[in-house]
């Protein structure tokens, strides 16, 4: 475990559709150390919890974040402006973790899950496909930075507006239908996830989720995000998403 | 210019300073422990013990309101045998003050744990009869005088720490209560735990919490606090760890001006890690503006009308 508090200036802010705030800070503390699939703890004014929020990418000094107005604390959050200051935690949590990054993977996204797939992607270059599920057309987002990341990516929505007519899903079982894959990797509402986590198991692929849930701390201090898991004997125990996960195998995760 | 005194005795025990960390908002230390020396606070208060290991309670359990927070962990921990076995003796390498917070469902759980803890380096033992996230037990012994009396006696006769016995503001009268506990044996009182509170999503029309309803922290329970920990000062002689929405020196002064001994800061941990650190500091540059010499000076300071 190893993160800081700290503050740092917001250098890039970007709106790319309504209520979708697309965030760059210079935080070399935490950007130099961030793995893919590790979140933060962005302070939101006199709130009095913090707002975990998964990190889309970090290079260099730059951690770059994406997040939906939801509440009081994303809006807060939504009004900063290029030079304002904001009070990180971070990094937190386990992310994902690779075998051989040679291999070919595939990504898994369902709405606002999309975005730590991107730092997630990048080391497998054009050997990762990247599925993205949306409602609808006018909520896509962040494809020209999937395939700018040289993968293969490929849309489903719910209605149909852009890609596949029906579930992201549908898509995962295609591409494993394609040909070889070593790893899934996941991050979306549960039904997406437990679904992914079915499918990976009917094809003995490894697969790795990232989950929420309502969180306080962030550090594993007030054991708040518990998920449930199962260990090796069959016993069922809460662990934690800040602090044990986010990212679990999918084997583990009871639902 | 003479550096005020900040070390405060609770119960024979001394706090290098009043500020405590209250339980169940800072584990056993380790996750704020990577941030500072955990020997910068007054005490620690643990996570909740009990006698086995409790799984806790389904999620979600916690939720934000309006200047605070609901939550309804309800005592996952490891059991007092592993806090023992695996934390105490890190802790106190840390240079920490110790409270093990202990919490039961019969009152020979809490009796058994007393006597356990009683034989290990824990400085104090905090008596938990104020959970609200519990089935049985917890905030049951807590809410009458009668069954405050009883446990406290009884715990007494197996602890041989200070007990300090923490009580639940869900009650029509905390002084009674207090009074109680402090006749049957308390060498010190911590208050106020939780509210008991409830949120509900107005979309799927069900509470955000799986417990249903939890527990209120956070600043919007401070004046509550204040309150409290003035009523209770009014009718004890032993030393007050007030605690219930500090986030401030500001808030820790005003706890003190109460009655408080000394201070106990819990949600506020969440914004900001250093709130302890923080509050030690304000607390020490008031007392130096005011030209006070020693932190007790404020304790039950507030001339009332």
């Amino acid at each position: 475990m190893s993160f800081t508090v700290t503050t740092c200036p917001l250098v890039e802010a970007r709106a790319p559709r309504a209520d979708l705030y697309d965030f760059t800070v210079c935080c070399p503390e935490i950007a130099r150390i961030a793995t893919p699939g590790q979140f933060i703890m962005v302070r939101c004014g006199e709130l009095t919890l913090r707002r975990p929020i998964s990190i889309c990418d970090a290079e260099g000094d730059l951690l770059r974040f994406v997040f939906e107005v939801r509440g009081a604390g994303t809006a807060w959050l939504a009004e900063r402006k290029v030079g304002d200051i904001l009070d990180i935690l971070g990094p937190q949590g386990n992310g994902f973790t690779f075998d051989d990054t040679s291999q070919p993977a595939v990504f898994v996204g369902g709405g606002i899950g999309i975005f730590p797939l991107l730092h997630a992607c990048k080391p497998f270059g054009t050997q990762a496909t990247v599925l993205l599920g949306f409602r609808s057309a006018d909520l896509v987002s962040m494809l020209e930075d999937f395939q700018a990341a040289g993968a293969d990516v490929r849309l489903a929505t719910d209605n149909g507006t852009a890609g596949h007519h029906g579930l992201v899903t549908d898509l995962l079982r295609a591409r494993c239908d394609e040909g070889p894959v070593s790893a899934i990797f996941a991050c979306g509402p549960k039904p997406m996830l437990r679904a992914t986590a079915a499918i990976a198991e009917e094809w003995e692929i490894p697969c790795q989720l990232s989950l929420e849930q309502r969180m306080a701390c962030g550090i594993g201090a007030c054991l708040g995000c518990a998920q449930k898991i199962r260990h090796p004997d069959g016993t069922e125990t809460y662990a934690h998403v800040c602090s044990d996960g986010p990212v679990f195998d999918a084997r583990v995760v009871v639902w | 210019m003479v550096v005020p005194n900040l070390a405060v005795n609770i119960a024979g025990v001394t706090l290098a300073n009043p500020v405590v960390t209250a339980s169940g908002t800072f584990g056993f230390g380790r996750e704020y422990g990577t941030l500072y020396s955990l020997a910068e606070l007054g005490a620690i208060a643990v996570k909740g013990l009990t006698l086995k290991e409790r799984p806790g309670n389904a999620p979600p359990r916690v939720a934000e309101t309006p200047a605070g927070m609901l939550n309804s962990v309800g005592l996952q921990n490891p059991g007092v045998d592993a806090f023992i076995r695996e934390e105490l003796p890190w802790l106190k390498e840390q240079g920490a003050v110790v409270i093990a917070n202990i919490a039961g469902s019969t009152i020979e759980d809490y009796c058994a744990m007393a006597e356990c803890l009683s034989d290990t380096a824990v400085d104090m033992i905090e008596l938990n009869i104020s959970c609200p996230n519990v089935k049985e037990g917890g905030v049951a012994f807590g809410t009458s005088c009668d069954s405050v009396a009883a446990i406290t006696a009884a715990v007494r006769g197996y602890c041989r720490k200070p007990l300090i016995v923490k009580l639940s503001p869900n009650v029509t009268d905390i002084a009674e209560i207090a009074v109680t506990a402090v006749d049957n044996g308390a060498d010190a009182l911590s208050l106020i735990n939780t509210l008991l509170g409830m949120r509900v999503d107005i979309q799927t029309r069900r509470p955000i919490l799986a417990n249903n309803v939890g527990g209120l922290s956070g600043p919007a329970v401070r004046p509550i606090a204040v309150r409290m920990v003035w009523q209770v000062h009014q009718r004890v002689n032993v030393p007050i760890i007030g605690m219930g929405g500090v986030a401030t020196w500001e808030d820790a002064v005003e706890m003190m001006l109460a009655g408080a001994n000394a201070i106990a800061v819990g949600t506020a941990l969440y914004l900001d890690p250093y709130a302890p650190l923080k509050i030690k500091q304000g607390v020490a540059d008031y007392l130096d503006r005011s030209g006070m010499a020693d932190v007790s000076e404020l304790v039950g300071a507030v001339q009332v009308y």
